[in-house]
Parts: C-alpha cells; structure tokens; sequence
C-alpha cells in the first residue's frame, strides 16, 4: 500500500463517517416527525427522502449537479454570494454521500421512534417534563439501537457510494478519489494489482463495520 | 383470401430474410473523440452496402481494456498508439491491417461566456484558474497528450494540483460546457461539437505530442471479411472528406 493509497482508505472512511454525522439531526427529526405527528404533505415529504434509495444513483447525481453546479439555483447562489465551490470538490463528495445514506438512516429512525410505547411518552409529560426532555431522556434512549443500526446503514452505504459521486465530484487524486472510484479507475486503467489491494481493504473495512456494529448490538441486548 | 396478398408477404418475407442473411454487422471500438464524425462515415457506408455498423465509444484506454477481456469487436479505432501498440504486443490486433490516418491537435477551451484569456501555455498556471477538466492523465489518450503538451512547457507540476481528470475526452468537454471548470483541454475536433465553449487558446502542434489516430482489425472478428470493407471504406476519399470537415487531419 502506497501513501496515495492509505490517503484514499482515510479520506473515504473519514467523508464517510462525517456524512453519517452531517444528516443525523436532520435525519433524526424527520424520523421523528414522521412517526409522531400528522401534517399536510407527510406522505410527499416522505416519498422525497426515500426517493435516492430506489433512483439510479447517476439519475439523482445527475440532479445534484443540476441544482449544485455553477450555474444551477443553489451551486450558482454559493458561487456568486460565498465564493465557494461544490461541484469538484471534497464538498460535493460529502454532499452525494448524505442524500444517498440519508434514507436509510431515517426509514431504520423511523420504525424504532414507532416502536417506542407513546404512554412511556406521555407519562414523562405528565411528570413535567418538556418536549426535549423526553425526546432525549425517553424516546431516543428507548429507539437507540434502532438509530445506531441505522447509522451504520447509512455509514456502510456512504463507503460504498459510486453513481452519484462520481457525477458530482469527479475522481480527482488526492481531492475527492473515493475507494470506489479508485478501484473502478484503476481496473480502466489496467492497474488490477492496485485494484487487488483496494478491494482488499474495502473487503476489511466492511467486514470490521458489520462485525463491530453486531458486537455492539449484542452487548446492548445483554445489559 | 386474397392470394395475390400472400404472394406478396411471402416475397417480402423472404427478402427480409435474405437481406438479414447477407447483412453483417459490424462492431468497432472507437474513441469517444471520434463519436460525431464516425457515425456520420457509418451511416453513409451502410446506406452503400447494406451492412450495419454498431458502436461503442468511450476512452481508447478503457476499450483496449475490453478488447484484452474479450470485448466482442471486429474493428478497434483508437485515439493514440500507445493502447494499438498495447494490444498488438499481446496478439490480439492484426498487425497487417494497421494504418494511422488520421491526426488532431488540442486546445484550451473555456466556457462560452467566460472572460478568461489565454495568451500561452503558461497562462493555465494562473490563480484565476481553480480547476482544469482533462481526460485522466494516467492512461486516457487526450489527457496522456495534454500532459505530454504541458510537460513539455515544463508546466505540469504547477497545473497539476488543478486537474479534474474525466472518464474520456468528451467527459472534459461536458465539464467545461457546464461551467463547472475554468476550462478544459480537448482536441480541436470536440471544442466544434460544443456551443457551450469557444476555444481560449490553440496549442501548436509542434509543442504537443503526435496525435495519431490508429485503426486496425480485431483478431478474434467473427466477420473480417465485412469488418475489412469497413476498414478500408475508412480510408476512403468519401470518409476522408467528412473526417477533413470535422476538423480532422488527414496524415497521409
């Protein structure tokens, strides 16, 4: 392994894990509001979010670009008014790993906030407590493993993330090569001895993911 | 029934037949710079001979990739000599149908509406230019070029850190169109197929690499007796002409 190389392992594992953080308190209060409360346009909102799981990951990239390029709405608007640039960059890496891991992290949110008993809820209100309060103190303990399965979901779909951020961020050296990009590059480019040992790694990084994630699911169940 | 209509269903039918008997088709792997000028060669050689000319295009580096995995082609067409040496080393190109006829030069090219000038090669190294769009440098024939062009200014360290490096060539030209870049560096023959860029600056084709276009017949063709016409169809007067108004060299 190269240094070129380790650089590649540490920036996917480290864009990663900040895309997983980026989308949690979103992620989490749309996951809440989904299962608790009733509004106009739930179900559109819904649909919205989980939209990037079922797209062609190219087909929502393609969006991105659209809206975060130089001269779409948002990618224009940052330009013009904050001189800071998306597209190409490490930012739009981050960017295309969030709303693809997004929806599994709030559909796995979801369905623990619903699990949780609302009397468990109800009776903490009834004891004063306020709406934060029990959030933090009743809800969120109760549907933690339901939330931290779905962080390493959201996690493990970031590492692997190809369509869309290849679309929005390129494959640049050094800047925003992810280990996707890079062993796809590398196979084009006939470098399969280097591809080998990228796939090695990602082999080790998924499997010590999934293997920490039920380890420590495990030890929650048992205390 | 109407008998005279059978007849003639029959006949039709046997024509069809006949015809998809006798029509071959025909694969090349071309290079995705030559995307625009090939399918219009193609459509007017199988409107003469009836054969049908299917494509993929994309960068010649990653086409002497599928080739070398077995990619079903009958005709590879590539934008430099390194990836035809490539695959005629390993045995898989048939050396005595080789020939280099076509030839491109580069250019910087910029968005549209974009204000930026470059007077030389030097100017890329500017701080005004962020990002450059080029085909990946490590093996794709236009950036393998361009490289080669700016290494020979001895420029390539400083521009370096600002290369977005693309798929293909005209994955850089689709960066610039977009404004996402600065500029890009492309063949002269792709900055004409874009009316979202307009070329910043020629680089002459003494301060770049030879940019030679060699084609030859695959040797694992299922058909070289149909892929040969093609090839030589290829080196036509006809084809040269449209090949010539595309902006394209002829070499001989």
């Amino acid at each position: 392994m190269t240094a070129e190389e380790w650089q590649i392992v540490w920036f996917t594992a480290w864009v990663s894990a900040l895309s997983t953080v980026t989308i949690l308190p979103f992620g989490l209060a749309l996951a809440w509001a989904l299962a608790r409360r009733d509004w106009p346009g739930k179900s559109i909102v819904e649909t919205f979010v989980t939209l990037p799981l079922v797209l062609p990951p190219v087909a929502t990239g393609l969006i991105l670009l659209k809206l975060f390029g130089r001269r779409g709405a948002i990618g224009g608007f940052l330009h013009d008014q904050l001189k800071l640039d998306v597209i190409f960059t490490w930012r739009a890496v981050l960017l295309a790993l969030s709303v693809m891991s997004m929806p599994l992290l709030v559909r796995a949110a979801r369905v623990a906030f619903e699990e949780v008993n609302p009397r468990l809820e109800q009776i903490a209100q009834t004891l004063g407590a306020g709406g934060w309060r029990v959030f933090f103190t009743i809800t969120l303990p109760l549907a933690a493993r339901g939330v931290i399965g779905g962080m390493l979901l959201a996690f493990a779909r970031a590492l692997g993330e190809f369509g869309a951020t290849i679309m929005v961020a390129g494959n640049i050296p050094g800047k925003t090569s992810t280990l996707s990009l890079a062993i796809f590059e590398n196979v084009q480019l006939g470098d399969d001895p280097r591809a080998f040992r990228l796939l090695g790694v990602s082999v080790l990084l998924a499997f010590t993911a999934v293997w920490g994630s039920e380890f420590f699911l495990r030890r929650k169940k048992a205390t | 029934m109407n008998f005279r209509l059978i007849k003639i269903l029959f006949v039709g039918a046997a024509l069809i037949a006949n015809a998809s008997l006798h029509a071959a088709e025909v694969t090349v792997f071309a290079a995705a710079s030559l995307t625009d000028s090939l399918k219009e060669v193609a459509a007017a050689y199988e409107k003469e001979s009836g054969d049908k000319i299917v494509f993929n295009f994309a960068a010649s580096s990653t086409l002497a990739r599928q080739i070398e995995a077995g990619g079903p082609a009958d005709i590879f067409f590539s934008a430099d000599e390194a990836q035809m040496d490539r695959l005629e080393k390993k045995g898989l190109i048939d050396p005595a149908t080789r020939k280099s006829r076509l030839g491109n030069s580069l250019v910087v090219v910029v968005p549209s509406d974009s204000t930026l000038q470059i007077k030389s090669a030097s100017d890329l190294t500017n701080a005004s230019v962020k990002q450059i769009a080029l085909a990946d440098p490590k093996g794709v024939p236009a950036g393998v070029y361009a490289k080669g062009w700016l290494t020979r200014q001895q420029l390539w360290p400083a521009v370096e850190p600002k290369i977005v490096p693309t798929e293909n060539v005209r994955a850089a030209l689709a960066a610039v169109a977009s404004g996402n870049v600065e500029l890009g560096v492309v063949y002269k023959t792709d900055a004409a197929i874009s009316k979202n860029v307009k070329i910043a600056y020629a680089v002459p084709r003494a301060d770049s690499p030879d940019i030679s276009y060699p084609m030859a017949l695959v040797k694992d063709s299922k058909q070289p007796a149909a892929a040969g016409k093609f090839l030589s169809y290829l080196s036509s007067e006809e084809a040269g002409q449209v090949f010539t108004r595309f902006g394209f060299l002829l070499r001989e």
